[in-house]
């Protein structure tokens, strides 16, 4: 398949239409305004709808009605913004709404920097909004991985009938690379695919109380509710985390990276794996759920140390290594923050501080 | 005997309403319901709720609902009728989710001249929150949160929806109406159809502003409530036509 040049926001909203996203709200910010823009040129010439919204609330509600009505639907959004969606996301969690989106992170807290950053890992993988509701969260940490990831998500939120959020960051989304896109899918299947959510979608049904569409972000009765709960709960134990281990079996020194950052890591990995430096690599590819497992294929009898490396400062990430670690081998961090991107100098100073010890 | 009246199917026989006594919800919602019937439309009807005693029917419509995030009813209506222009999407909204905390996305679906009807419900207060003050609520007008009464230099002035809504240039169609007399709400059940009737034709935003009662807070019997809207809301809130086109 042919490859082609892209900026990482294009590609994501390319490989959304191509997955069927018709319908695209959003509202811009910085550092992901290359996406609406996609959208808006693009939606129209497959005979999707784009909408400007007059807010990052409104563009999540439009997204919320335009998904209930059966469309695959989609908004995105950085860090601020991410947050002012929080509660739309968290209106369709609850009323079992498919939809995706991204959120190209930057510097925080509040309106932070427009530089990249990795600020909003509490944000995508505890607490997207109230209510306690979870989400697979997808960690790209090249183009093609955005693109692979962005057209796998909708199945995703379709099948699970849940929100799914690309977590990208400022570097992934701005920056160009050689992509290989995935197959258009045909207006036939996205008709197919539309036609599926028919029972639920809230579009009209013949007047009939038992085969309304009722779409209900809460219920009634606390029982009903209760039950909803723990539903929920159990689909998203049933999900099954995503990961790269790389070069961990003999590592005495192992990284602990997602998003850009481990990628800048697996770089050091081969770098200083040729200096006869033991290093190795655990990249978890959605951060939610979290590849817990992958943890237990350390060698804790060689490990010196698990080394956190992330663009935020507090650490955000490190809290779910250490649940993963529990405790077999100290964990040391390598942190930037404020729009800084993570420097390979900085990683090999870290991996080489603990090697030397 | 000839059956000469009965309930309209769009609502359920067997749920209840949860409206107190004297409420007009249950009124326009009948309304609604009936326009629904008439002109053939509850296959098609997609009615996107707003939060408060607005949301009260949900269980006992028998036609397509969702209920919006508190204001958000307009977004999401133009969400669905633009993925499904097919449907006949309407927002059901009070007040407080139409007039305050959704300022933003009911003036711009108004704007934008969204293809969707809006039925907004103006009581002057917060009924499912227990009476606080809104923005239409009439300068005196008593409130939990305001318990002097409305008082101009600290809370402003009520706000007239249809009127901020006709400095637009794309809504199609603006009216106010009222629930308090019979020949009132037979003018109600005809905004309503005209209001989807433009929706039909393509003709862009609509909305129907009904004057209405909360009895319980008010602090007033169902009838005294009546005279209230004919004595103080009406001169605040003149019915009639805004805007047509």
């Amino acid at each position: 398949m042919a490859r082609v040049f892209m900026k990482g926001c294009e590609a994501i909203a390319e490989a959304a239409v191509r997955a069927g996203c018709r319908f695209f709200a959003g509202y811009p910010i910085t550092p992901q305004n290359e996406i609406p823009e996609y959208f808006a040129r693009r939606l129209p010439e497959v005979g999707g709808t784009f909408v400007q919204g007059e807010s990052e609330v409104a563009s999540i509600n439009m997204v919320y009605g335009a998904a209930s009505a059966g469309t695959r639907s989609m908004t995105s959004s950085s860090s601020p913004g991410v947050a002012l969606k929080s509660e739309g996301i968290s209106y369709c969690a609850s009323a079992r709404i498919p939809m995706v989106y991204a959120n190209i992170s930057r510097g925080g807290p509040g309106v932070g920097s427009i530089q990249p950053a990795q600020m909003d890992y509490f944000q995508a993988t505890k607490a997207s909004g109230n209510g306690g509701f979870r989400m697979r969260v997808f960690a790209p940490s090249t183009v093609q991985e955005a693109v692979d990831m962005t057209y796998q998500a909708f199945d995703y939120a379709d099948q699970d009938r849940n929100p799914v959020l690309i977590l990208a960051d400022g570097v992934i989304g701005t920056m160009m690379e050689p992509v290989v896109l995935p197959d258009m899918k045909s207006d036939e299947e996205i008709a197919a695919i539309k036609e599926s959510k028919k029972s639920w979608a809230c579009i009209g049904h013949p007047l009939d109380y038992a085969n309304r569409a009722w779409i209900q972000p809460g219920q009634w009765s606390t029982i009903v509710q209760q039950k909803c709960n723990e539903e929920a709960r159990d689909l998203y134990a049933s999900w099954e985390p995503e990961v790269e281990e790389y070069q961990v079996e003999d590592a005495e020194i192992v990284i602990a990276a997602y998003g850009i950052s481990a990628r800048i890591s697996k770089s050091v990995v081969d770098m200083l794996r040729k200096e006869g430096v033991l290093v190795g690599l655990i990249r978890p590819k959605t951060v939610y759920p979290f590849p817990y497992a992958a943890f237990d294929h350390i060698n804790y009898e060689k490990c010196k140390a698990v080394l956190d490396v992330e663009m935020s400062i507090p650490a955000q990430f490190v809290e779910d290594v250490a649940a993963a670690v529990k405790e077999r081998c100290p964990i040391e961090t390598c942190l930037c923050s404020g729009g800084n991107i993570m420097s390979r100098e900085a990683v090999i100073d870290a991996v080489k501080k603990i090697n030397e010890k | 005997m000839e059956k000469v009246y009965a309930r309209t199917k769009t609502i359920q026989d067997d749920k209840v309403s949860g409206f107190c006594p004297g409420c007009m919800h249950s009124t326009v919602i009948k309304l609604i319901g009936e326009v629904l019937e008439e002109m053939n439309l509850v296959e098609k009807a997609a009615c996107v709720l707003g939060i408060g005693c607005c949301g009260l029917h949900m269980d006992y419509i028998a036609y397509d609902n969702i209920t919006a995030p508190h204001g958000r009813a307009c977004a999401v209506a133009t969400g669905m009728k633009r993925s499904n222009p097919d449907s006949l999407v309407f927002t059901y909204q009070g007040d407080g989710d139409f007039a305050s905390i959704g300022l933003a996305e009911s003036i711009s679906a108004a704007n934008r001249g969204e293809n969707i009807t809006v039925i907004f419900i103006n009581n002057g207060i917060y009924g499912m929150t227990g009476g606080q003050m809104a923005p239409t609520t009439l300068i005196g007008m008593k409130a939990s949160t305001a318990p002097k009464g409305r008082i101009a230099e600290e809370h402003g002035y009520p706000m007239h929806m249809c009127e901020i809504l006709n400095q637009l240039t794309a809504p199609a169609y603006l009216e106010r109406t009222s629930c308090n007399t019979p020949q009132n709400v037979m003018k109600t059940k005809k905004a309503i159809q005209k209001a989807f009737q433009n929706q039909l034709d393509g003709k862009g935003f609509s909305m129907v502003e009904i004057v209405t009662s909360c009895p319980t807070n008010w602090g007033l019997e169902p009838l005294d409530a009546l005279t209230y809207i004919e004595e103080k809301m009406l001169p605040e809130f003149p019915l009639g036509v805004v805007r047509d086109r």
